[in-house]
């Protein structure tokens, strides 16, 4: 088992919070993870990314190699796109599909869907209003990593033992709200397969 | 032990404590921050009452760490690359004072720039100082030589260095706590001249550094974190440390290397070892990830050996982070199949928060200074940075700690009108309160901008050594009263702080502005407290 990950977005939304989620599920079983992340200026509204390693053999080096990506986990649609030299020509691309405009040029929705679309196995999924519909504006994140985890490798109820943990402090409607919504992206992208 | 997940930085941090550690300094800086903050946050620490706030600058960090080693204990110091110039001065003596207690300097540095002006290599200070430098290829690593560095240290009377790279740094992976060590009691070198540099005892201490240096290789020659693989293709060798080990190895995941490999993580160099490859070997590859230190030592000013490849001569890039792919190359390994990034896709660079205090205080200096025209406004280290980014273009330097002050006193010494310094609050008390002096003592006619956002919010939000302060400070430097003015950055009070900027910029002498607004990623938890 193996698997390469790169993870996108803006700086805020919420991209760590899912390296962590996946980071605390494989930590207790006897898989070896590495998951590099950004840190300081680039954190302030800029494009970040988070390379996450998994696997059952020892894993060298921190970065993903160029090409080797077996999916992009995005939470944002342009982003999704930048680390393209790092997707498998058939690895997975996961995104959301709400932009986040702070860029005067950022381009025309129907273009990067398009390119999205182009991609042959792309799920592109609204977890901004599905997070909304199910009254957690901030779940978008693991909205969208529930599409993701057909695709993980992960068993489910490992990610939904680790929401538990990670947000266990913060209470149980929050804990409940990330897994609705965890839930919720995983049924979309299992409808998506189906078709 | 449980395995724990941790950054590279939170390794070392969790390797110090457990090797015994008493005091942790440092000051805030990407990719360091973490390991200080690591020690901070550690319940354990709390419970031993290991020294761990921050301090005011690397420079007092490396000297009170220093203190804490000349009592007999375990101490650790943390910065980034840069920091290690603020506080050269005591690490270069530290090498010839040499330690009591096991001292670690922990130095990340920033190849390819993430989040700094320049991506030097602490080696090189390592071996400008003749002080050995442990560099983990991995989290347990990191963890591991910690033991090991303060060992080294206390037997051979040395600081040493642990360098990590932004990849090490920021990158998590599970590791292993294998040991737990009291830490040290207090007890006072036994040499009580060992810290006294005066030329007459500097004179001998010195060459005992160099003698020492012998002794040091060795231990570098029988260290377990340089390891010679062996390998049946001569035709190439390859020398390499830190992650430039991971990265050779990355590529060698379907097809083991065949080429002798020496993996070397502690220096001085192990001579020998270096000897033996070179010998063995056709050619040499160096795979360095940070600037082509080992490779330009092998090289010689001559570079008449020949057979050495690195970054020197093109093979890998002159500059700028590794990574599996350029090794692939390097290697002369078939690239994998690569997608272009689609042209639509437009560069999203940082910038200020929504609601960010400076965004008004940018608007504010910008209407004032509208009259005169771009290239009067010199700014420092720090979120502030940003203001040069559109809409703003609100700044014209950033250079070092401190430096917004220094170089607006050199240009209005040459004539320059007006001459505006923005720094932050914690840079300030870093390195800018030693320039406003200098500006008081010559009256120099600046006006002087100390944005207090009562954080150090670039790195994430550490406590800042002036918070509460700003005023005193200036008015004890030598600012007169009248000059020193607190104005709100709030779009209500627009028009009045830009008439007090005005008014600033036409008094002729030192003027301070301090624009106070909480960082709003602070200012909910503040409010939460009242």
């Amino acid at each position: 088992m193996k698997k390469n990950i790169i993870l996108a977005g803006v700086g805020g939304q919420g991209i760590l919070s899912i390296a962590t989620i996946i980071g605390y599920a494989v930590v207790k079983v006897d898989i070896y993870l590495k998951q590099a992340e950004a840190h300081g200026m680039s954190q302030r509204g800029g494009a970040v990314e988070s390379h996450l390693r998994i696997s059952d053999k020892e894993i060298h080096s921190d970065l993903v190699p160029h090409g080797r990506s077996d999916m992009i986990i995005s939470l944002e649609p342009m982003e999704s796109l930048r680390y393209f030299p790092y997707l498998k020509p058939d690895g997975w691309l996961i995104t959301n599909i709400t932009p986040f405009v702070n860029i005067p040029n950022y381009p025309e929705m129907k273009h990067l869907l398009k390119e999205i679309k182009a991609h042959k196995n792309s799920i592109a999924i609204d977890g901004d209003a599905i997070a909304k519909e199910i009254g957690s504006p901030r779940s978008m994140n693991m909205v969208i990593l529930g599409a993701s985890a057909p695709f993980l490798g992960i068993p489910f109820n490992m990610l939904e033992d680790s929401i538990r943990a990670v947000f266990g402090r913060k209470g149980e409607d929050i804990v409940q709200k990330n897994l609705d919504a965890l839930n919720r992206g995983r049924d979309f992208a299992e409808e998506y397969i189906k078709k | 032990m449980d395995k724990l997940l941790l950054l590279g930085d939170e390794a070392l941090a969790q390797g110090a404590l457990d090797a015994g550690l008493s005091g942790a300094y440092g000051y805030p800086g990407t990719p360091s921050t973490e390991i200080f903050e690591y020690v901070q946050h550690s319940k354990e620490a709390a419970r031993r009452n290991v020294h761990r706030t921050w301090s005011a600058n690397e420079k007092t960090a490396m000297e009170e760490a220093l203190g804490m080693s000349y009592t007999g204990k375990r101490a650790l110091v943390t910065m980034k690359h840069v920091g290690l110039n603020v506080a050269a001065d005591p690490f270069m003596n530290s090498g010839i004072t040499g330690a009591n207690g096991g001292l670690i300097v922990a130095v990340a540095d920033d190849p390819s720039m993430h989040s700094s002006q320049n991506e030097q290599d602490s080696r090189h200070y390592g071996r400008f100082a003749l002080v050995p430098v442990f560099e983990p290829s991995n989290q347990q690593e990191a963890y591991n030589m910690t033991f090991d560095a303060f060992a080294l240290s206390e037997k051979y009377k040395t600081p040493v260095i642990m360098r990590l790279v932004t990849r090490l740094s920021h990158s998590r992976a599970g590791i292993v706590r294998t040991k737990y060590l009291n830490e040290n009691e207090i007890k006072l070198p036994d040499n009580p001249n060992q810290f006294m540099l005066l030329p007459a005892f500097a004179r001998v201490k010195y060459k005992n550094l160099i003698e020492k240096q012998e002794l040091l290789e060795k231990e570098s020659e029988n260290s377990k974190y340089n390891e010679y693989h062996d390998g049946k293709d001569r035709s190439l060798g390859i020398i390499t440390c830190g992650l430039g080990y991971n990265y050779v190895k990355e590529n060698h995941v379907e097809s083991k290397c065949e080429y002798p490999i020496l993996k070397i993580c502690q220096y001085p160099l192990p001579r020998k070892l270096i000897q033996k490859i070179i010998d063995e070997c056709d050619e040499i590859l160096v795979v360095e990830d940070g600037m082509p230190v080992i490779e330009e030592w092998l090289r010689g000013y001559l570079d008449n050996c020949l057979k050495i490849k690195g970054r020197m001569d093109g093979t890998l890039p002159r500059c700028g982070e590794l990574d599996p792919a350029k090794l692939r190359t390097a290697l002369g390994l078939e690239p994998y199949p690569i997608k272009e990034v689609p042209t639509i896709v437009k560069g999203r660079p940082p910038e200020l928060c929504k609601g960010c205090p400076h965004r008004d205080t940018y608007y504010a200096l910008n209407e004032a200074m509208k009259e005169y025209g771009p290239g009067h406004v010199f700014s420092d280290i720090g979120c502030y940075t940003l203001g040069f980014l559109p809409p703003f273009n609100a700044i014209n330097s950033c250079v070092d700690m401190g430096a917004s002050i220094s170089m607006a006193v050199g240009a209005a010494d040459a004539g320059l009108f007006p001459s505006i310094a923005v720094i932050g609050d914690s840079t300030f008390g870093h390195s800018g309160m030693t320039p406003l002096l200098d500006a008081v003592n010559s009256k120099a006619n600046i006006v002087a901008f100390i944005l207090d956002n009562g954080i150090v919010a670039m790195t994430g939000m550490q406590d800042s050594a002036v918070t509460g302060r700003v005023e005193d400070i200036c008015m004890g430097i030598g600012v007169e009263k009248e000059h020193i003015h607190v104005i709100n950055p709030l779009k209500g009070h627009h028009e009045e702080n830009v008439k007090i900027i005005k008014n600033e910029i036409n008094y002729n002498g030192v003027s301070v502005i301090i624009p106070r607004r909480p960082c709003i990623h602070i200012a909910a938890k503040l409010r939460k407290q009242k």
